[in-house]
């Protein structure tokens, strides 16, 4: 409490950072009967990281630790139960409806799954620009233009307009995706796996697309993925996550090459390598992840960690910066 | 090929309808014939009841070869189906008019009740289908799913009875019965139509409050599994206003089962309401239908049964075309 306390007051919001999100969480109550509150599930619980303008960040971790309910609790896609979300310095769970909305422009999200995020009903032409029409972005005699330009930007040819969703594959699909993201001129988009759900010709495509379109627009991008190889090609910091906190965050490169926390280690040891010769020492986790609903005390992973200490069952690590801003979470490294 | 392959599909459907025409004629048929109410042995009953007439046997005897009744369930039945493809559907015993003109004259009072009521229950069904589940297990939600499934559950005997003793015997505001009020011929073109439109408010209330609560259930089913969507999500994150999100994102997408579930009760229009319009007397083909099949009047009630049949045949049809035109694999089995 103390800490958190420390941590608050600590707070101030640095003009080179676009996002900055202090102490989020976010728990999914579980309902018994009759509407009685039986606990929560910990999705989110006690992230602190920030973002700095024009960088990527990479959020990795097992499926179900919390990495999408994160990136849709900073755009409050879900409404946050603890914790502040700063986007240029505004705290946006702060927003009124009508304020969040305008502020939606300068925020979006990619999903992961280009099937089923794309109305069946509406032509291209129309998911693309029927946001910037109605937040009037762009003249209305211009918009047709201005979609020609958009959707040419992103690889699509201009007559896909009069197209609906089903006549195209995956890939274009995801770029319709992106290209109605970036036809509201955002600052950030919170990039949720946008890759996982596509073949890995058309994945790498797809991801010189977003990093041409960060060259150009200067975008800012939260990339969620659990391909670890994707992540290091795309990110300046990365981020990882286990069961709803971050156990280590850091520059791509200093994490990369020199992993600290026994989760990461793990996690990078997975990383599939493109030449059979090489035998890997793959470090095998025990068991699976604890419910989120009822988290080990201490250090989460401490039930699957292979440098289990005593320590590590009792008490929750503090974050420590071994430099360069490469934080960890690991009693491993208390002095 | 494609269209060819269609048109196969509706002639192979037109077919198999016309044969369950045939056995569901026969069946209708040898019921009617089986009937425990005779009309010739009440008419037979009647004639030799008066001084100096025949005896009720003679009487019987000779009825019944004028009806030409006197041949078996087979043989009459196939006299009919002759009749039928003649295109004559002979005299009304009941009503003492041919058939089709009984038919024309009543079913137009149906029709308009029935499409009434249909456009009522989409005014008020789907926009409450819609608050339901953008609303999902909140407090209008239940409400407004108690009052529909009080709706389903009421039944129309009940719901007339209750309404008539309300707004009839105690407010005074309507008649009991009729479609016309006494003093209807002395009134004008204008005052004619605004006196039927007075004595269809009831039935029509009926028929809409009872039917209601199955088309607002769809609704909010339909609209629940869209309002879950990923691509509603999307639209959301775009910053659309919520009005667009659920109106032109979410409803256009339950807008094809919709459209499905009202052209298939589009035929029933033309079938009538026969509970509803009995208990307020409204001369409709249900009605009609109703008084026709209590005193035994076998061409008329043949020529209803097998009109309902064709009707739920037909809209069968339209929906089993529609389903093909959209999902081409229900083709090819």
């Amino acid at each position: 409490m103390a800490e958190q306390m420390k941590n608050e007051e600590a707070f101030v919001h640095n003009e080179e950072n676009i996002l900055e999100v202090n102490h989020l969480k976010k728990y999914f109550p579980i309902k018994g009967a009759l509407g009685t509150k039986r606990g929560a599930v910990k999705a989110v619980d006690d992230v602190t990281f920030s973002i700095k303008k024009g960088t990527t960040m990479g959020l990795v971790g097992e499926s179900g630790c919390g990495k999408s309910t994160t990136g849709r609790t900073i755009l409050r896609l879900i409404e946050k139960t603890d914790g502040e979300v700063y986007f240029n310095g505004i705290d946006v769970n702060k927003l009124s409806k009508k304020e969040l909305r305008a502020l939606r422009t300068k925020m979006q999200i990619i999903f992961q799954d280009p099937y089923s995020s794309l109305s069946p009903r509406l032509p291209i032409g129309e998911i693309i620009g029927e946001a910037v029409r109605e937040h009037g972005l762009v003249p209305k005699e211009e918009l047709d233009e201005y979609i020609t330009k958009v959707m040419l930007s992103c690889g699509l040819q201009p007559y896909h307009k009069d197209r609906y969703p089903h006549e195209f594959s995956g890939g274009q699909r995801q770029r319709i995706c992106i290209a109605r993201a970036i036809a509201l001129n955002p600052d950030f988009i919170v990039c949720d796996e946008p890759v996982s759900a596509l073949d890995v010709s058309i994945q790498a495509q797809v991801i010189n697309l977003l990093k041409d379109l960060q060259d150009q627009l200067g975008l800012t991008y939260l990339f969620i993925s659990h391909d670890l190889s994707v992540v290091e090609h795309i990110s300046d910091t990365v981020g990882v996550m286990y069961l709803g906190g971050l156990v280590e965050t850091g520059a791509t490169e200093d994490i990369f090459a020199n992993p600290l926390h026994p989760y990461t280690k793990a996690l990078f040891s997975a990383i599939p390598m493109p030449d059979p010769e090489i035998k890997t020492d793959r470090i095998i986790l025990e068991g699976s992840i604890p419910s989120p609903a009822n988290p080990p005390s201490g250090c989460k992973f401490h039930t699957r960690c292979s440098e289990c200490m005593e320590i590590c069952k009792n008490k929750a690590p503090e974050a420590r910066d071994m430099g360069n801003g490469h934080v960890v979470r690991c009693h491993l490294y208390d002095k | 090929m494609k269209d060819n392959q269609l048109a196969k599909y509706i002639v192979k459907r037109i077919l198999i309808s016309v044969v369950i025409l045939f056995f569901v004629a026969l069946i209708i048929y040898s019921l009617m014939r089986c009937l425990p109410t005779s009309y010739i042995e009440q008419v037979a009953r009647e004639k030799s009841m008066q001084p100096g007439s025949k005896s009720f046997e003679e009487w019987m005897k000779q009825l019944t070869a004028m009806y030409n009744m006197d041949k078996g369930i087979p043989e009459g039945f196939i006299a009919w189906l002759g009749n039928m493809f003649r295109g004559e559907f002979g005299d009304s015993w009941k009503w003492t008019v041919p058939v089709v003109d009984k038919f024309a004259d009543t079913v137009w009072v149906s029709f308009a009740m029935g499409a009434i009521s249909l456009v009522l229950q989409v005014l008020i069904a789907i926009p409450l289908g819609i608050i339901a589940a953008t609303k999902q297990y909140s407090k209008t939600d239940y409400t407004i799913s108690v009052i529909a499934l009080a709706g389903i559950s009421l039944p129309t005997f009940f719901f007339a009875s209750l309404m008539k003793l309300v707004f009839s015997v105690h407010l005074g505001w309507f008649d009991l019965y009729g479609l016309v009020g006494r003093n209807y011929e002395q009134l004008d073109a204008f005052g004619k139509l605004l006196d039927k439109a007075h004595h269809l408010v009831m039935p029509v209330t009926v028929l809409t409050v009872i039917s209601i609560g199955g088309l607002m259930r769809h609704t909010r089913t339909n609209m629940l599994e869209v309002l879950n969507a990923d691509y509603i999500r999307t639209a959301r994150a775009k910053g659309l206003s919520e009005k667009s999100v659920v109106y032109k994102h979410a409803f256009r997408n339950t807008m094809i089962p919709m459209v499905t579930i009202l052209g298939g009760s589009l035929p029933g229009l033309f079938s009538g309401a026969l509970i509803t319009e009995t208990l307020f007397g409204i001369p409709g083909i249900g009605y009609a239908s109703y008084h026709s099949m209590i005193s035994g009047d076998i061409p008329f009630s043949m020529f209803y049964l097998t009109f309902m049949a064709v009707l739920t045949l037909t809209g069968n049809l339209i929906t089993d075309i529609l389903y093909a035109v959209v999902d081409p694999r229900v083709r090819i089995s």
